[in-house]
């Protein structure tokens, strides 16, 4: 057999390898996804609607009543939720990162990457890439919203800006948990669904927006080891939101949740970009 | 030596539909194949096969002289696709969408650009180029989706049913960059659903049915096979049905079959235009007035009915009706994926 390229002469291309390849493609399908957001602004608008009704429903209906570390007062409870939003938010953009993956394979958009001669894991990487630019603007606006009704941080720009890191940090590791809803639906409506319902139990039995500690002991225990919490008590720890006399459960990942943070999104990276790329190289749309 | 596309007893099973049952091919550098079938054939099988999309579960297939389940990325290298749905990108403007797609295959910026620049002026895109795909008509998607396969001159090309959802206008177009295309010397295996079309574009056709390779041959060959021409007569009068098949039967080489209803004869003949004349005189003789007469030859249609024991057009709303039981309306592609889960 002989390996020559028939026809036109044209010789092909040296295959890109390495990491550098890799990057190469990843930021030109980041770019592709980042473009088509700037052409569809709805989908970044109502991506803020929910959260910023959050912020302000959360903050007066419930803000007075829910009591955090002895204090009933609406300043403390509005200073603890916002790392719970905060949190919540980036986690959205798993059903962000599905419903795309979906409409590229729905569209043969994913068939045509895969008979390119580009990195395998490229498209995902692009794609969650660009989630992580929508997430970050999202996050920019919901700060501002949250700065306007009476959210104060009470530590250095450096510790603020690492609480923010670790947000960001959880929604990459969760759009990767997108990606891989995306390749596994056979529709984008699918993938939309199926990326937000899960999240519903997952942010509330947590510490996100009432202490654990008034919950029955198994939903407790739940919400001690749950990833979400971990990063929401580093953010509420590295924002100096944390009230006085606020009890911090004994459970490991409350005693150490920055550390607790950075190594559930890791884990959840590592674990869930090998199952969506392998995932990705056998799509069959 | 085997062809620019070769495969070789290709199996794929989805749970338990044999997609692919054996599926051989070989097709010469520079020429067209056509591959035949209705819907849920595999044809679409196929090609995911040939561009790497799909590892079958046995059988080999070389594409470019290159090892398609051995080496999948240095195929990638050679091949173009253009699948069954225009896969564009609809909220990148016509020129972004080509020069993704030159950046992907490692061209440099500019080259991907000048390259775009150059396929958008000759699928007659240039005035769109900028705007969304969105605002893209269904022929000019097709253009567009046909540019992105070409980007890098690839020498063997991949169409899957390309004019499928086409008005005959654009049908028509799409054709005639098709035709350009392998007088340039590319290597092209085409699916399709339409009969005209294979007559048309293919050099040598596969009719596929459920996974296999049933007949391939010419388009001649093929028609040659179903059997010759025929004459097929109309007679005014009911009452003459008898004498006229009398007639038919007396000049014609087999039996002469008849439609009561509609007072149509056909039989088989040889001997063309001289014997048609040869039948008019004789039915004039006896004073039979006929409404209509011709000499027909036998299309792809006939071939493969004759072949199938079904028709092979499954096209548009009334397809899932007509087609074999598993047929989705959208074609194989959505059949096999169906069957995938």
């Amino acid at each position: 057999m002989t390996t020559t390229s028939p026809a036109t002469g044209l010789t092909a291309p040296r295959p890109r390898g390495g990491i550098v390849g890799s990057a190469k493609d990843s930021l030109v399908i980041a770019r592709r996804n980042l473009l088509r957001m700037s052409r569809i602004p709805e989908v970044i608008v109502f991506g803020l609607v929910q959260p910023v009704m959050f912020v302000v429903l959360f903050s007066y209906v419930f803000g007075g009543s829910i009591a955090v570390g002895g204090s009933t007062s609406p300043q403390a409870y509005r200073e603890f939720l916002m790392a719970g939003i905060f949190a919540q938010t980036v986690t959205f953009a798993t059903a962000g990162a599905g419903a795309g993956i979906a409409d590229d394979m729905h569209k043969g958009l994913i068939d045509r990457f895969r008979s390119l001669p580009m990195a395998r894991g490229a498209v995902l990487t692009g794609r969650t890439l660009a989630d992580l630019v929508q997430t970050t603007l999202t996050l920019v606006v919901l700060a501002v919203v949250a700065l306007l009704v009476g959210w104060r941080t009470h530590t250095s720009l450096v510790e603020v800006l690492a609480g923010f890191a670790l947000l960001l940090l959880l929604g990459y590791a969760f759009s990767w948990i997108g990606a891989l809803i995306g390749l596994s639906v056979r529709t984008p409506e699918a993938a939309t669904s199926g990326g937000l319902i899960w999240l519903f139990p997952l942010t509330f039995i947590s510490n996100a927006f009432v202490p654990s500690e008034n919950m029955p002991p198994f939903l407790r225990t739940i919400a001690e080891w749950n990833p979400f919490s971990a990063t929401v008590q580093a953010a509420r720890v590295l924002f100096g939101n944390l009230p006085e006399g606020y009890p911090v459960p004994d459970a490991w990942p409350m005693q150490h949740p920055v550390v607790a943070s950075v190594l559930w999104s890791v884990l959840i990276i590592v674990g869930f970009r090998t199952l969506a790329v392998r995932k990705y190289r056998s799509a069959n749309a | 030596m085997p062809g620019a596309i070769y495969a070789e007893a290709l199996v794929k099973t989805f749970g338990d539909v044999r997609a692919l049952d054996g599926v051989d091919l070989d097709v010469p550098e520079g020429t067209v194949l056509g591959l035949l079938g209705p819907n849920g054939a595999g044809k679409t099988t196929t090609v995911r096969v040939l561009t790497t999309l799909l590892r079958p579960d046995s059988g080999r297939a070389v594409v470019a002289g290159i090892d398609v389940l051995k080496h999948p990325n240095q195929v990638r290298h050679s091949i173009g696709l253009s699948g069954q749905f225009a896969a564009v990108d609809e909220y990148l403007t016509g020129r972004e969408n080509l020069r993704m797609v030159g950046q992907l295959y490692q061209m440099s910026g500019r080259a991907a650009r000048a390259r775009a620049d150059e396929l958008l002026e000759r699928f007659n895109l240039a005035e769109a180029a900028d705007r969304t795909a969105k605002t893209y008509s269904g022929g000019m998607r097709r253009r567009l989706d046909l540019a992105a396969a070409l980007v890098v001159r690839p020498p063997v090309m991949f169409m899957d049913e390309p004019t499928t959802g086409l008005d005959p206008r654009n049908r028509q177009a799409l054709w005639d960059v098709i035709e350009e295309l392998v007088a340039g010397g590319t290597t092209l295996l085409l699916t399709t659903q339409y009969l005209e079309e294979a007559d048309r574009l293919a050099h040598d056709i596969c009719v596929v049915d459920h996974g296999r390779v049933i007949a391939r041959g010419t388009s001649d060959q093929l028609k040659a096979r179903t059997g010759g021409e025929r004459v097929e007569v109309v007679v005014h009068a009911r009452e003459h049905i008898t004498t006229a098949r009398e007639v038919l039967t007396g000049l014609g080489r087999g039996e002469t079959t008849v439609e009561e209803h509609t007072r149509k004869l056909t039989v088989p003949v040889q001997g063309g235009a001289k014997l048609l004349a040869e039948v008019i005189r004789e039915l004039d003789l006896r004073g039979i007035e006929i409404d209509d007469i011709g000499l027909r030859r036998p299309t792809l249609d006939d071939v493969f009915i004759s072949l199938t024991g079904h028709a092979a057009q499954l096209t548009g709303e009334g397809a899932d009706g007509a087609g074999p039981p598993q047929a989705g309306g959208r074609g194989d592609a959505l059949m096999e994926k169906e069957a995938a889960q």
